[in-house]
């Protein structure tokens, strides 16, 4: 009976130790996101959407410019990032044997862990100083590199989970290796891989210190590849670090529309992974 | 086992032989069926292990051939070889020949993805595709060989209803071929397999995950399609060897110990392990 009490005792303190500890996580996220919400939502407004921003000491303006940049330098990082990633997953996990494929394995974790500002540093070496100027497309370049050992570790391990037996059905149809792999192999991982890619974008989206140096800021619209952009994280933080009361209530806004971009990304990952529940 | 054997020592020797022996050589050839496939000293490893040794075996054409043998005794390798499968596997390799319509397989310049087009597999284990619907499993061999066919419905609902499946499944054509039991996996995989209308089928244990109405049915299906197709079917069911095959090829071990017509082998085992196994008198 003794034994049995002090169980009790034991389970009742361990489960308290869990939910405090869980409670503890929780709450630096929700202060955070509350935080977030509070302080932007009072700069918000419909021209701060559709408006660009005004120079210093104008009352007014918005961030459009910087929303549509963060929507294009994510495109030109999928358009750059996606194929190379999903490709060299394809590599690793449909053919990859031996020395080479363990280079680039291991070669794509480093990547992984790799600092953004020296990714940054990097772009700005190979194309910003030879181009001589900022431009959409270094900081396109500069999130591509950072997604890219995302998108080709996720496609390899989906495509890993993938049986060898629809392979080999495949194979028995008469069906060549290499549509195999795209026609049965990939589609099978497809949702999978999907969820992944927009993890990586959404990572992608707030990065502001590899954009600082390439992609810099831009006060209008910009539909070049050559020129520099605006993007929200850039924008957030030349306004958080003015001296000027109006610009910091933007900055909040704009964090606001940042973190609500990302949970919508983030969402939208959730929803592709439970579709593929369902079809399972 | 004498119609595989007469056609099969035919063919080295036309004319050499007396009136009476090429009369009887052409009744032969009138009665019994032509080689479709031919193993000649086929031999198989995975790694550094002999799985199958030397085994030399004709497939008569148009008729059923089933291997039997105990577990592991290199029957799911020998079919394999049979469409060029067991070389998918990494580490696996293999050493003879097999001859499709007199042609080696194994010949360079044969290409691995035409011989399987002709000599279709269902495997031992159920593997539809399960991102896709149950009518583009039974497509797919077709779509994914770069086929359009004009009423894709049709073909669905033939191999389906060949396989035994269509009026299980005939409303819920757009559900996951993963939905399905087990033994409609089986049967659709079936489906998908006879939509490609190949020349040989192979069958892994077709009937193992089945029960014994769907098992009746897949074997009313062997029967019909015996007109037109060269079956192989490996069985651990005796009963089923008896009832479904013309021909019966005994393994044990890797090796061939003994084919021939199933009334024969299984009335009049020339082999005491063959008569071994097919009492049941086996360790
Ligand atoms: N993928 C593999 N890798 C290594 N060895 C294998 C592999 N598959 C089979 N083997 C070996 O090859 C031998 C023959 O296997 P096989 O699958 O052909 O037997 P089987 O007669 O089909 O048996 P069962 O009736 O259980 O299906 C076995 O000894 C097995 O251990
Ligand atoms: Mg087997």
């Amino acid at each position: 009976m003794d034994a049995y009490r002090r169980r009790k005792v034991i389970d009742v303190g361990a489960r308290a130790a869990c939910v405090a500890a869980t409670l503890l996580a929780v709450v630096p996220l929700v202060s955070v996101l509350a935080y977030v919400v509070v302080r932007g939502a009072a700069g918000l407004s419909w021209s701060f959407f559709t408006a660009l921003p005004q120079p210093v000491g104008e009352a007014g303006g918005g961030v459009a410019n910087a929303i549509l940049g963060s929507l294009q330098l994510v495109g030109i990082a999928c358009v750059l990032g996606v194929p190379v990633g999903v490709l060299a997953g394809i590599y690793l996990a449909e053919y990859g044997r031996g020395r080479f494929a363990t280079a680039v394995r291991y070669a794509a974790d480093v990547m992984s862990g790799i600092p953004s500002i020296a990714v940054g540093i990097f772009v700005y070496t190979l194309l910003v100083l030879s181009m001589r100027h900022f431009s959409a497309l270094a900081g396109g370049v500069a999130l591509a590199v950072l997604m890219l050992p995302t998108v080709t570790r996720t496609t390899e391990e989906l495509l890993k989970l993938v049986p060898d037996s629809l392979r080999e059905a495949g194979l028995a149809l008469g069906v060549p290796r290499w549509r195999v792999v795209l026609k049965v192999v990939l589609r099978t991982g497809a949702p999978g891989i999907a969820t992944g890619i927009m993890l990586a974008v959404a990572r992608a989206a707030g990065e502001t210190a590899p954009l600082l140096f390439t992609a810099f800021n831009n006060r209008f619209w910009s539909a070049s590849l050559v020129e520099p952009i605006a993007s929200l994280p850039v924008q957030i933080f030349t306004y958080a670090v003015s001296p000027y009361e109006e610009w910091h209530r933007q900055a909040w806004a704009a964090a606001l529309v940042l973190v609500v971009l990302v949970l919508l990304m983030n969402a939208g990952a959730r929803v592709l992974t439970r579709a593929r529940g369902r079809s399972r | 086992m004498m119609a595989v054997e007469a056609s099969r020592e035919a063919a080295p020797t036309p004319g050499s032989a007396g009136d009476t022996a090429r009369s009887a050589e052409a009744r032969a050839a009138a009665t019994a069926p032509a080689v479709k496939m031919q193993t000649e000293a086929l031999r198989a490893w995975f790694g550094a292990h002999e799985v199958l040794k030397a085994v030399s075996l004709s497939i008569p054409e148009r008729r059923v051939t089933a291997v039997i043998g105990p577990s592991g005794c290199g029957k799911s390798t020998f079919i394999r070889c049979l469409n060029r499968m067991h070389e998918v596997v990494p580490g696996a390799r293999s050493a003879g020949a097999v001859l499709l319509d007199g042609v080696d397989i194994f010949e360079r310049g044969v290409d691995p993805v035409l011989v399987r087009r002709r000599v279709g597999m269902v495997f031992q284990r159920a593997n539809p595709f399960p991102a896709m619907s149950i009518a583009d499993n039974v497509l797919a061999g077709l779509r994914l060989n770069g086929v359009r066919p004009r009423h894709p419905e049709e073909v669905v609902e033939r191999a389906l209803a060949q396989a035994a499946l269509w009026d299980e499944v005939k409303d819920i054509l757009s559900r996951s071929g993963a939905s399905l039991s087990g033994g409609q996996q089986q049967r659709l995989c079936i489906a998908r397999t006879l939509a490609l209308e190949p020349e040989v089928v192979l069958m892994d244990e077709p009937c193992s995950a089945l029960d014994p109405i769907a098992t009746a049915r897949i074997e009313e299906l062997i029967h019909e399609l015996k007109d037109r197709y060269t079956i192989v079917i490996v069985t651990h069911n005796m009963q089923q060897a008896a009832r479904v095959s013309d021909f019966t090829a005994f393994f044990y071990i890797g090796e061939l110990v003994e084919h021939g017509e199933t009334d024969a082998l299984f009335t009049r085992p020339q082999k005491a392990r063959t008569e071994d196994y097919i009492t049941g008198r086996f360790g």
